[in-house]
């Protein structure tokens, strides 16, 4: 047994986080407005599901504090309960408490919490003891449990069609009845019942729903019970005993209406135990279903990234015929050739696509994060969150949360001031926090704005100069915005700097480092007293990037079009040496200039020539010319890693394989010098 | 079903704990890996140099796709390269995750080996670091030099590691 559930813990945990994914959103939304019945019923799902899944998988702790909850829910689901704050905050810590409890069963595999404290606060809460202000509770607290009866409920996931189908049927006037049918538990044939409830309602009939789905039902893979939504001209009395006239079933039929649909689907458990019976019959573990209602399969992303490379090589192959197509010169081959490039571009895009997740995932633990801060601070905070939906390669997704937390905190912590302050300051005394996300060409953009005080750029100045990262004679000639990145500087604020903007650099360095170790950029616009924005802008995908392919004698390598500013044709009288260093000067900028075959040490002599190609580069907020033989021209790649015995090597990020099926390497700037 | 054949296979030979070795010549000498560390045996494809590692590192290959680096192990083991260049070929080797190729100047043959037939390291002299050897293997009258390959690619990986 034991064995036979550890199978199912990918699938428990997957789908716990994504109830308490649920539970968190709505939590919040109910704090916000209590009276919202919606998210309440969202709650009470989500707690009930937990519950029968961690009860399934024997996870007593689990089941057990989600049992206790699910009481207090659903006294406040009936009025006997009010939603207050109180109320509210203990529910968070339930859902901290699961949380934490959830992590421990994905990384331990075990939980055995003793989760008494919040217990007994439910308890307390559900008989009115937890505060004596509170009085609406006493009636009826035993009304709440009705546990024997709830067992057998299987829920319903209506999702909008079906719902559009019942609203027509009641529209055009037909009699919708819901019925629940439990066949025998001795029953051979359970399978043949099922199928003979099904032929009579058909009569005269039509079925809507049923859960556990028509076919389950047809290969008997149900417990019992099972439920039905249908349509039917025939009267409650008629058809509920022709129903009934078949043997070894109990059945209720009822007049189905419209409040069903939000209070049917109660108990998700069964519905679970059958889902799981249901794996377990498919021999491949793996085959991962999520929640029914979205039609969508769950992927290992290995295979993904399997699948890539794949479609990598069908297109490296690709090329590799075009090549054949264009020596040959056989029309009907280079017809076929046109199609299939057709076709592999197309299936590559999929692939892409196919790999793209809602930046959704990462945003949704921000609101909570940002109302603990905000009442730890005692700062009003109303915190919008705009383009949740934009989509991003799942390698970005897991990169972008860190420094995300780290630009909410800070703007929390520093940006927006305490409300006293605020309305001193002539604003409103809920500061405003924007997060946003957005898709530009090839690009996201990420802002994370907010109306607080924003940062002086004299003080920048000072410190910068006060640090040694620039003389008082060159900070003169600095832009803001050029100020500005100093706050990006290491070590550029700590904790010792007394001053208004103390702490407002805090860790920006290690936010800049970890974004361009994914490609990406980060930028800040601020205006004192206004508020601050930090702009970062990342690639929508590691895995294919856009690169300016080069050649240095007889090798060939691939720049990051990221990291390419432009490419320029100078002479050789146009270089300059300072102290030993060759620089060339670009419409009045000086770059130092290298020559990529030394970098690289690439074999052969070196030729020396009246003019040569420049790719200028940008490292950090400097700008570099390299000097190569030819440009190859820019192109799509897809890149790979060298394996574990070459990591690491400084200046090179990785390789891809050419049309040609010769490797070539990728350069990395920021390593590369 | 397999374990059972070749079990079968190794009693017929009278000795259970024999093992199969591919033979290949590094300049003059002549060295054998374990065949169960060998993936493949391909012709030299087009070598991509990879700057900034070290000298033995001969570079990368696209092996269908994969990215597989190449060990010199006569740069590493200080060995002249002889014979045709038609005659060299790449094996490739696998532990795990981690695979890597060696270019060699000629494989020869695959044969079986019994304990017997494999002396202990300690002593002989040989220009291989003692570590990367199993042994030293005697057979009718030649020497084939028994490499652990194993250590061998490892050891790249921690020393790129550093």
């Amino acid at each position: 047994m034991a064995i036979d559930m550890s199978q199912y813990m990918d699938i428990f945990l997957e789908e716990s986080k994504e109830h308490l994914n649920i539970l968190n959103e709505n939590l919040l939304e109910l704090e916000k407005n209590a009276g919202n019945t919606s998210s309440l019923n969202e709650i009470f799902r989500a707690a009930h599901t937990l519950k029968g899944m961690a009860s399934t998988m024997g996870f007593e702790d689990v089941a057990d504090l989600t049992h206790h909850m699910e009481n207090v829910l659903s006294a406040l689901k009936e009025g006997i309960l009010t939603v207050d704050s109180q109320v509210v905050d203990v529910l968070f810590q339930c859902f901290d408490r699961m949380q934490f409890m959830i992590d421990k069963l994905e990384s331990l595999g075990a939980s055995n919490l003793d989760n008494s404290d919040l217990i007994n606060m439910l308890e307390d809460i559900q008989t009115g003891n937890f505060d004596p202000n509170i009085k609406k509770y006493s009636a009826v607290v035993e009304e709440n449990h009705e546990p024997a009866e709830e067992k057998h409920v299987i829920g319903f996931d209506l999702n909008s069609f079906d719902i559009t189908v019942i609203k027509e049927a009641i529209m055009a006037g037909n009699n919708i009845f819901y019925a629940h049918i439990s066949v025998d538990k001795d029953c051979m044939m359970k399978a043949v019942r099922a199928f003979m409830v099904f032929k009579s309602i058909e009569e005269d009939g039509e079925i809507i729903k049923s859960v556990p789905h028509v076919q389950d039902l047809d290969e008997g893979k149900f417990d019992s019970d099972f439920e039905l939504i249908f349509i039917c001209t025939a009267g409650l009395e008629e058809i509920s005993q022709r129903i009934k006239s078949i043997s070894e079933i109990t059945v209720t039929v009822t007049e189905f209406d419209d409040s069903m649909l939000t209070t049917v689907d109660k108990d998700v458990t069964s519905k679970k135990v059958i889902k799981n019976l249901e794996v377990a019959e498919e021999s491949d573990a793996e085959n991962k279903h999520a929640p029914k209602a979205r039609k969508t399969v769950r992927v290992d992303i290995e295979r993904l990234d399997m699948l890539m490379n794949l479609v990598g090589e069908l297109v490296m192959h690709k090329g590799c015929l075009e090549q054949i197509g264009a020596t040959t010169k056989i029309p009907q081959l280079n017809e076929t050739i046109e199609q299939m490039d057709r076709i592999s571009a197309d299936l590559q895009s999929v692939v892409m696509i196919v790999r793209m997740v809602p930046i959704e995932q990462v945003f949704n633990r921000f609101p909570r994060m940002v109302r603990d801060l905000a009442k730890e601070l005692n700062k009003e905070i109303d915190f919008i969150m705009e383009g949740k939906e934009t989509e991003l390669d799942r390698t970005v997704i897991d990169e972008i949360g860190d420094p995300l937390v780290h630009l909410l905190r800070n703007a929390l912590d520093h940006g927006i001031e305490l409300p006293e302050n605020r309305i001193a300051a002539g604003k409103p005394g809920q500061g405003t926090l924007i997060l946003s996300a957005q898709h530009e060409g090839n690009n996201v953009y990420i802002d994370v704005q907010d109306d607080g005080r924003g940062i002086d750029s004299e003080v920048i100045l000072a410190k910068a100069i006060e640090k040694g990262l620039i003389s008082s004679n060159e900070a003169q000639q600095l832009t803001d915005n050029e100020i500005n990145r100093f706050i990006f500087a290491p070590g550029f604020s700590t904790s010792s700097q007394v001053t208004d903007i103390s702490g407002r650099g805090v860790g920006l360095d290690v936010v800049k480092t970890k974004i361009e170790s994914i490609n990406g950029d980060i930028s800040i616009e601020t205006k004192p007293g206004q508020g601050t924005k930090f702009r970062i802008k990342l690639p929508l995908t590691l895995a294919i990037i856009q690169a300016l392919m080069v050649s240095v004698k007889d090798e060939i390598y691939a720049i990051p079009l990221s990291s390419v500013n432009e490419t320029s044709l100078i002479n050789q009288s146009d270089i300059k040496v300072i102290q030993n260093q060759e620089v060339i000067i670009l419409r009045g900028d000086v770059l130092p200039l290298y020559r990529l075959k030394h970098i690289l040490n690439v074999p052969g002599e070196d030729i020396p020539q009246a003019q040569m190609y420049v790719v200028v580069v940008r490292k950090g907020d400097y700008q570099i010319g390299l000097v190569v033989d030819t440009l190859i021209g820019q192109q799509e790649i897809v890149i790979k890693s060298l394996g574990k015995i070459l990591t690491g090597i400084p200046g090179i990020a990785g390789a891809i394989v050419a049309g040609d099926g010769n490797v070539r390497l990728i350069i990395d700037i920021t390593t590369l010098f | 079903m397999m374990e059972k054949e070749s079990q079968q296979v190794g009693v017929a030979t009278q000795d259970s704990t024999e093992i199969q070795v591919v033979v290949f010549r590094l300049g003059k000498e002549e060295y054998a890996i374990d065949i169960l560390n060998v993936q493949e045996i391909i012709r030299v494809l087009n070598v991509t140099r990879v700057p900034r590692v070290e000298k033995h590192i001969e570079g990368v290959i696209n092996l269908r796709g994969n990215i597989v680096p190449l060990l010199n192990l006569h740069t590493k083991f200080n060995l002249d390269t002889s014979g045709l260049e038609d005659e060299k070929r790449i094996i490739v080797c696998q532990f795990d995750e981690i695979k890597a190729g060696i270019i060699v100047d000629e494989v020869l043959e695959v044969i079986r080996l019994g304990d017997s037939d494999i002396e202990s390291v300690d002593n002989v002299y040989t220009s291989v670091s003692a570590d990367q050897i199993k042994g030293i293997a005697k057979v009718s009258g030649r020497l084939l030099i028994l490499l652990d390959m194993k250590k061998i690619i490892i050891g790249e990986t921690s020393d790129q590691g550093e």
